[in-house]
């Protein structure tokens, strides 16, 4: 008998964790699920076990306490096949421009915590020969935006520490993945003006995820319409693109 | 406020739409005007309310399941493709589904929905056990046969009305494999279409395609499709006992020009749709349950091809004695017009389970036109013959019925308000339906 496969889902609470979750857990994996409210968990949890009839731990997981990171990788039960990393933070682009504390969280947020725990998972896999990362990072990583260039930054940077993480660990036997979501109906969007034909709903960020994992695929737009969008933002001069209020 | 409407896109209205996260805030999002909605797959004004709007959606979690009965308790915003997908493989599929699997439980309760099993195993109320619902007055009680069981049968079938339903616990169907075989008989006429379905009583599933532009001797020829769950001996060799659930391929995406709908393009894919069904009546086969159950389902956004202005459902179910003549007569009136779209749908119900529940034993027939021209007009001229002969609209498809067709076609009206009222003493609840046919003016 073969034992299952593992995952555990950082940020499992958010709506495309929840979707990593189930898609992860449909494929046959037993999924922890890490949050900083574990209670909050709970009923996620229950629903994986209801559909799935798969193991699920919940963990306490707080991506801005990054004195406990060791801890948290020690205390889990047996080191996962695969980590998912979802948590990130929005935040709001006009506070951040003034209020540092704001911005400081945002770039916490989404590039130091998000890169140091994949990082530290990343010496136990290659101690081990073996596991997949997957880092959720953002297509507004591919080009500083006037309107979130805060969040985007961090995302920049996240999405640059994966890419080295992946050229390095690749040798080692550990694949890293990166996800590049586009406008994902969700918690975080909500309010936010989405175009509709660049927007997907979780689940489709979910199953992207599952196939990314099991196809060793390096870089993921969720969308490929985003491919071309980024691939256009990215190559306008710097001349025209600062003239541009998006 | 936002701009809403039902699946039909007419009529559009404005209400605020809320996406509460957790039950409390469901309680705080219902006040003077509230009404929750599915996944808006009703086709008028049921599931927007006359101030705000309350989408489940996001509610969609299983919370228990037991394999040994099939038991199961959900989140309301969970939807039936969802079950189907996941708990299909598992050899379980829901007791009762409607033409489109894009619905979502509470929905199915609310509207306490019916598919093509209606005439011997019910509608979907049937096989919920209980039901948590948070009333207008602010409580949230649970409500079964057996505890609050007003609420329970005025929630099943009840439009929303009596409250948000949070949670529902039923029960799935064994099914060995996600196929049906599928038999398929010609009939050239109403009344061979009708002999046909009554003698078809023991299939389990039964359902006609009625040409509703033929006329003259044609008139009511159908293709009657008959189904039964397939066991895993009869499927093809390396089949799965569980289809893949496709994503809908295909999709509408633009309003198509109100023209492509036209009566010479209709009596043509009519006439190709019959001809075809006739050549392989008598035969059998086994069909995934995905096109037998929701052949529109694999055509996104379907309800665009009617162009911007929408479309009207008109469903009505005439009791059984009557129906054969006000049937022919209905039919006889939608074949002169001409403009009625394919797929109209005749089926024989049985007994509903809800106070204000569809079904009665008799005959339904569901009928698409576009949104123009005197359509109102004809559509009420319609309705004179369905009173007239004891029948009813189905509210789930219904966006513009006057009070007096709803009031002479549901005679538990009162009972239900009086059990309405009891919930919801200050009236928080409320949809554009109710507005239109329930509520005092």
């Amino acid at each position: 008998m073969t034992s299952r496969k593992s995952a555990i889902v950082l940020g499992g609470s958010s709506d495309i964790g929840r979707a990593a979750a189930r898609a992860l857990a449909k494929a046959g994996y037993d999924v922890a699920l890490a949050g900083r409210d574990v209670a909050a968990l709970e009923p996620d949890a229950a629903d994986l076990r209801a559909r799935y009839n798969v193991d699920v731990g919940l963990h306490k997981f707080d991506v801005l306490d990054t004195a406990s990171f060791e801890a948290f990788v020690d205390s889990l039960p047996a080191l996962p096949d695969v980590v998912v990393s979802i948590v990130g933070l929005l935040g709001v682009q006009q506070n951040a421009e003034s209020d540092l504390a704001h911005a400081t969280m945002i770039m916490r947020s989404n590039y130091e915590g998000p890169s140091l725990i994949l990082g530290l998972f990343a010496e136990r896999f290659l101690a081990r020969g073996n596991g997949t990362l997957v880092g959720v990072s953002s297509v507004a990583g591919d080009r500083g935006r006037a309107s979130n260039y805060v969040y985007g930054s961090a995302k920049a940077g996240f999405s640059a520490f994966l890419s080295g993480l992946r050229a390095r660990a690749s040798r080692g036997g550990v694949h890293v993945v990166t996800v590049k979501p586009g406008f994902v109906r969700t918690k975080m969007t909500e309010g936010m003006k989405l175009i509709g034909p660049l927007t997907v709903e979780a689940p489709v960020v979910g199953d992207a995820i599952l196939s990314a994992v099991e196809k060793k695929t390096d870089v993921v737009y969720v969308s490929g319409k985003w491919r071309l969008v980024m691939l256009i933002i990215r190559t306008l001069p710097e001349a025209v693109f600062k003239k541009l209020k998006f | 406020m936002t701009l809403v409407s039902g699946w039909g896109r007419f009529p559009v209205v404005d209400s605020d739409v809320l996406r509460p996260r957790s039950f409390a805030a469901v309680g705080e999002a219902v006040s003077g005007g509230t009404v929750a909605r599915g996944n808006g797959r009703a086709y008028g004004d049921a599931a927007i309310g006359t101030v705000r709007t309350v989408a489940m959606t996001a509610f969609d979690r299983v919370r228990s399941f037991d394999p040994a009965t099939g038991r199961i308790r959900l989140e309301a915003g969970t939807l039936l493709s969802d079950l189907i997908e996941t708990f299909g493989p598992r050899g379980f599929l829901p007791f009762v589904v409607p033409g489109t699997r894009f619905v979502s439980v509470g929905g199915a309760i609310a509207a306490d929905v019916h598919g093509k099993n209606h005439h011997g195993e019910g509608g979907f109320g049937r096989y919920v056990d209980s039901i948590l619902l948070r009333t207008g007055q602010g409580e949230v009680i649970e409500a079964s046969r057996e505890q609050n069981s007003d609420a329970f049968f005025a929630t099943i079938g009840g439009m929303g009305l009596t409250g948000v339903i949070l949670e529902a616990t039923m029960r799935l169907r064994p099914a060995e494999t996600g196929w049906i075989r599928e038999r398929v008989i010609s009939a050239s006429d109403l009344d061979a279409a009708m002999r046909a379905l009554e003698a078809s009583d023991s299939a389990t599933y039964s359902v006609a395609w009625i040409d509703c532009v033929a006329r003259g001797r044609d008139l009511g020829r159908s293709l009657i499709y008959l189904g039964e769950h397939a066991q895993t001996d009869e499927l093809a060799e390396g089949a799965a006992a569980f289809p893949a659930g496709k994503d809908p391929g295909l999709s509408v995406p633009i309003d198509l020009p109100s023209m492509t709908l036209n009566r010479y393009s209709i009596r043509a894919f009519n006439e190709l749709y019959y001809r075809r069904g006739a050549r392989r009546a008598g035969g059998s086969r086994v069909v995934s349950l995905y096109p037998y159950f929701f052949p529109l389902d694999s055509l996104k956004d379907w309800n665009r091809i009617y162009g911007k202005r929408g479309f009207l459902q008109h469903q009505c179910v005439i009791p059984q004695p009557n129906a054969r003549d006000v049937l022919g007569d209905i039919l006889e009136r939608v074949a002169r017009r001409g403009d009625a779209s394919f797929l109209a749908v005749l089926k024989k119900l049985g007994q509903g389970d809800g106070i204000l529940s569809f079904p009665l034993p008799g005959y339904t027939l569901a009928l698409d036109f576009p949104v123009k021209g005197d359509i109102l007009n004809f559509l009420d001229e319609i309705d004179r013959l369905v009173v007239a002969a004891g029948g009813r609209l189905y509210l789930a498809k219904d966006a513009r019925q006057s009070r007096a067709t709803f009031a002479a076609g549901y005679p538990a009206l009162q009972r239900f308000n009086a059990i309405r009222k009891s919930l919801d003493p200050a009236g928080n609840i409320r949809s554009k339906l109710s507005q239109r046919l329930f509520d005092e003016v």
